[in-house]
């Protein structure tokens, strides 16, 4: 069940990151769309939280520690949203970059995370 | 002229600036996490290790915030920043490759930062671009 959270959760990062570095490469900041995209994102990274504090609360070990696994399910919920409020601060192409990149770091994230439960 | 440049306090963050003080932020809270909780639970496994992600984490905390900050000072300072950066890097990428030994567990800077996509050491290489010149200098 979690395992298969952080895959949606990692790829649809990797499409949001596609998706702002194409409105990047056009030369146009975020638009509505693209907040709406990182919505959807930062509602399943939101998903992953509870679900993982669920896992935990029904006594479910991260094969890392139970600290590293919380730590990076608070950072991957704060991630997305961090960058789509810079690229509020910055409406040009360089925005969009910053979500795109945002996008990146989320991905890895999960792939830790994946590791760090020990799927 | 000097009083023009003082007038405002010169923006660092904007176009890439933006992308910059993202990356940043992210190897701040990457790097000083990182160092929390490993010298708050196994400090006595690689204190050498832990002790550098903490400074690392405290560096670019400093650049963050000069960026964010914007002026002529701030560029110099997170300019000077940025070299210390850039040489901690390398120190402590070669030195984990010639004495591993030293590091029974991984730091944010070794193997130049490998482990993390190689931005600790193409960060500041970038934002030294980005600040080498004052913004006014700076075309378009």
């Amino acid at each position: 069940m979690f395992d298969a959270l952080t895959l949606t959760t990692g790829v649809a990062a990797l499409l949001l990151a596609a998706w702002c570095g194409w409105a990047a490469y056009r030369d146009q900041p975020t638009k509505d769309w693209h907040f709406i995209g990182m919505a959807v994102v930062s509602v399943l990274a939101l998903v992953q939280l509870v679900i993982g504090i669920v896992q935990l609360a029904r006594g479910e070990e991260p094969e890392q520690g139970t600290t590293i696994f919380v730590a990076y399910l608070i950072g991957t919920l704060a991630c997305i949203p961090a960058a789509g409020f810079m690229s509020l601060a910055e409406r040009t192409r360089w925005g969009s970059v910053t979500v795109a990149a945002g996008g990146v770091v989320l991905a890895v994230l999960e792939v830790r995370l994946y590791d760090i439960w020990g799927g | 002229m000097a009083a023009a440049v003082e007038e405002k306090r010169t923006r660092l963050i904007s176009g890439p600036g933006m992308l910059l003080v993202w990356l940043y932020g992210v190897m701040v809270v990457g790097a000083v996490s990182r160092s929390v909780v490993q010298i708050s639970t196994e400090f006595d496994h690689a204190p050498l290790a832990y002790s550098l992600s903490a400074v690392a984490g405290l560096v670019y905390g400093f650049i963050t915030y000069s960026l964010v900050r914007g002026g002529e000072t701030a560029r110099k300072v997170a300019l000077g920043c940025c070299a210390a950066e850039l040489l901690g890097v390398l120190t402590v990428g070669t030195w984990t490759l010639v004495e591993p030994s030293a590091f029974p567990d991984a730091t944010v800077w070794s193997d130049y930062g490998m482990g993390y996509l190689f931005i600790p050491v193409l960060l500041p290489m970038t934002a030294m671009y980005w600040l080498r010149k004052s913004p006014s200098e700076r075309p378009g």
